[in-house]
């Protein structure tokens, strides 16, 4: 089983995620539904117990802002490391449309990537399957200070500043 | 100027480790380059012709005589001994070696400088005019507003990686607009309304390059305490429509002009309405302590014009020329504020040796209060010069060589440093520098033709903002070799003006000729006090053309 950084751990990647074109009955098995299978199954996905679905890097969370509290897990992919939609998405959902869940970063995923995407929400990274999550782990801490709000800070440095 | 508190003073250095982390991965061969690329890019990182190339920024213009001598040292340590000042307030080293970058910006570091976001598909530094704080015209002192936007845009989490880079200027004078502000990304225009409430004339979507285009207003009037969070939706809006499939149509001019100024501005305004009053709005208190950090200098009362200047001047045509050319009004009485220009004869525009750098940390040292300021026109200011003292300096500086007294003449070159350094060049632009400054070099005739912009790009990623040069030169490739081509008309200022191309290009040799020949049909043509801008505008590209390509002259 592959694994995967959430939450600050190492643990086992037990979702599986369908590829964009998925069509037919789901798995038995957990599974990450891409946006349109969910908008066109939600009743389906949700008979499973677990609904969770994916959103490609030019699906806006806007499909999602009255599914938020059906939803254990999203995940945001990123296509390339360098398109960073996914970020402002990632933003969204936490922010403007109270998502609680587990929210994932898949594709390119990258250490160097990894402190922005969890201030702006992500709190699981599926890191690309050719580097070690150990190291990559590190990339969460490259700061300790921040200067804008986001989604681990509610307030700008300017009104934290003595 | 502003000083690093300790929030900021750690986060520069927390960069520095990161990036030295990144580097040795690098090295190790657990970063690929196509990874690396982006992380050192967004350190100021380019590979370039002959080694990578450094830049750094100098946020605001301004520069301590301690950061110009540590400036120097590293010139001297890790580079050729000389530097390059750039068009947007930055400082670029040309020769560090990769494996001593780490170094370089951890002893930058200590002197409260740093290469953040000085390139890369990230917001950049925000630049504004260089007299900011001391030209008598200004609604307010625009730079606690720069660094407000500075500390929002350093390490944004949610706009690392737009589609493309991203530039914002600041503007605070009614009458000028030294920062250019309509030809960025977005250009923020300080005025007040009819109630005396400050606030910002928003404009969005201008820029250089292959597509240059003048900005629109998205905000005629925004409130002086809702700048971040606007800026915010703005970006946001960008970052999530702006196109990511062909880097040449990536800007925010692209999406802009695609949607229309209407659109975009429906979809700013609406995403604003979610967070507008949220905690990113400033308050007066805030506004206040950013102010605090940009205090004056202890000026003292002095007298206006005084009489020893006046006769200074009577006696000397040549300082008299330099005091009308390179000298601009201070707000406080008794001070002016000088250009040194770095445009000499035979002087790449904008180098600065290792020797001239401490030579201008000791000029401010002695003579403004120990700061100076970097233009975008690539020239250097002394800010605070007691009149009193303006012809001990002018004697210092002519010797120097700062003293040429070209401030906006022809001769005063902007102009990137092309295929002498820079790998995306299509042509050298210094060696045309040159060969105009030489043509141009009686003063007399400079001054008869007034004020005229002339800028180089030796391609059209346009660093030299040839399409905002009266005259514009740009460097292209035909068939392996380097031809320029020349446009008119275009302006930098509240005027803002995309210049027209001439027609054909030319070859290299021709270049002193052309301009040459685009001058006299200024002169023959312009009435009484007209500049050559509004002579153009009135006469229109024709008689440039005939005169130009005339086989007969």
């Amino acid at each position: 089983m592959t694994k995967l950084i959430k939450d600050r751990q190492i643990i086992d990647n037990e979702w599986t995620r369908l590829a964009v074109d998925f069509e037919g009955d789901l798995p038995s098995t957990p599974v990450i539904v891409p946006l349109n299978y969910w908008l066109a199954h939600k009743e389906a996905v949700l008979a499973t117990g677990r609904a969770a679905v994916w959103l490609d890097s030019d699906q806006g969370p806007e499909a999602l802002e009255n599914d938020v509290d059906k939803l254990v897990l999203i995940a945001i992919n990123f296509p390339r490391f360098a398109d960073g939609r996914g970020y402002s998405y990632a933003r969204l959902l936490r922010e403007r449309y109270g998502y609680q869940g587990e929210l994932r970063a898949v594709g390119d995923v990258l250490r160097d990537q990894l402190f922005y995407m969890s201030r702006v929400g992500f709190n699981a990274f599926e890191g690309r399957a050719d580097r070690d999550l150990t190291e990559a782990m590190e990339g969460l801490d490259d700061f300790s200070v921040v200067y804008q709000p986001a989604c681990d800070e509610p307030l700008p440095l300017f009104r934290r500043r003595a | 100027m502003y000083k690093y508190d300790g929030y900021d003073k750690k986060i520069v250095l927390e960069r520095v480790a990161q990036f030295r982390g990144q580097t040795q991965r690098y090295f190790d061969g657990k970063l690929a380059p196509e990874e690396f690329l982006p992380l050192r890019l967004q350190n100021g990182l380019y590979i370039q012709r002959h080694a990578p190339m450094l830049r750094v920024a100098i946020p605001y213009g301004m520069l301590s005589s301690a950061q110009l001598r540590n400036l120097a040292d590293l010139s001297r340590t890790y580079d050729k001994g000389y530097l390059h000042f750039t068009t947007r307030q930055n400082v670029q080293f040309n020769w560090p070696e990769l494996k001593n970058v780490p170094d370089i910006l951890e002893k930058l570091a200590h002197h409260e400088m740093h290469a953040i976001q000085t390139s890369g598909n990230c917001i950049r530094n925000t630049t504004t005019d260089q007299f900011a704080g001391v030209i008598a015209d200004e609604v307010t002192d625009p730079r606690p507003y720069c660094e407000m936007i500075r500390q929002w845009s350093t390490f944004h989490p949610e706009f690392a990686y737009l589609p493309r880079k991203f530039k914002i200027a600041v503007n605070a004078s009614p009458t000028d607009d030294r920062a250019a502000v309509q030809v960025h990304d977005i250009g923020v225009e300080m005025v007040r309304n009819a109630q005396g409430e400050l606030g910002y004339r928003v404009f969005v979507g201008g820029g250089l390059g292959r597509t240059p285009i003048i900005g629109e207003v998205i905000r005629e009037f925004l409130p002086e305490l809702d700048l971040l969070t606007y800026l915010e939706a703005i970006v946001r809006i960008y970052n999530r429509y702006g196109r990511r499939d062909n880097k040449f149509k990536a800007r925010i001019k692209i999406l802009v002009k695609a949607l229309g100024i209407e659109a975009y501005r429906e979809k700013v305004e609406a995403e604003w309405q979610y967070f507008k009053d949220g905690p990113s709005k400033l308050t007066p208190e805030v506004i206040a302590k950013f102010k605090s950090y940009f205090t004056e200098p202890a000026y003292d009362d002095l007298e206006h014009n005084p009489g020893a200047l006046i006769a200074q001047r009577q006696e000397s045509k040549a300082f008299d020329n330099w005091i009308k050319r390179n000298t601009h009004t201070h707000k406080k009485p008794g001070y002016s504020i000088v250009t040194l220009t770095l445009k000499k004869t035979g002087m790449t525009p904008g180098n600065v040796t290792e020797k001239q750098l401490d030579l201008l940390a000791d000029l401010a040292d002695r003579f403004s209060f120990g700061e100076i300021r970097v233009a975008h026109t690539q020239n250097v200011v002394l800010a605070d010069v007691p009149q009193i003292r303006l012809f001990e300096l002018w004697q210092i500086a002519k010797e120097a060589g700062f003293a040429t007294p070209n401030l906006g003449m022809l001769t005063d070159i902007i102009c990137c440093p092309g295929g002498d350094y820079c790998s995306l060049a299509n042509a050298k632009s210094i060696p045309i520098a040159t060969q105009i400054q030489e043509r141009f070099n009686d003063l007399d005739y400079l001054y008869d033709l007034g004020e005229i912009d002339l800028n180089i790009s030796g391609c059209m990623n346009a660093c030299g903002h040839h399409h905002i040069g009266n005259i514009g030169i740009l460097g292209v490739d035909k068939k392996g070799e380097e031809f320029y081509q020349v446009s008119l008309g275009g302006n930098p200022g509240k005027q803002a003006a995309i210049g027209k191309i001439l027609g054909p290009s030319f070859a290299q040799e021709e270049m002193a000729n052309v301009i040459e020949k685009i001058v006299q049909v200024y002169v023959e043509n312009r009435n009484d006090e007209e500049l050559f801008i509004d002579t153009f505008t009135r006469i229109g590209m024709n008689p440039f053309k005939e005169r130009v390509y005339d086989k007969t002259h």
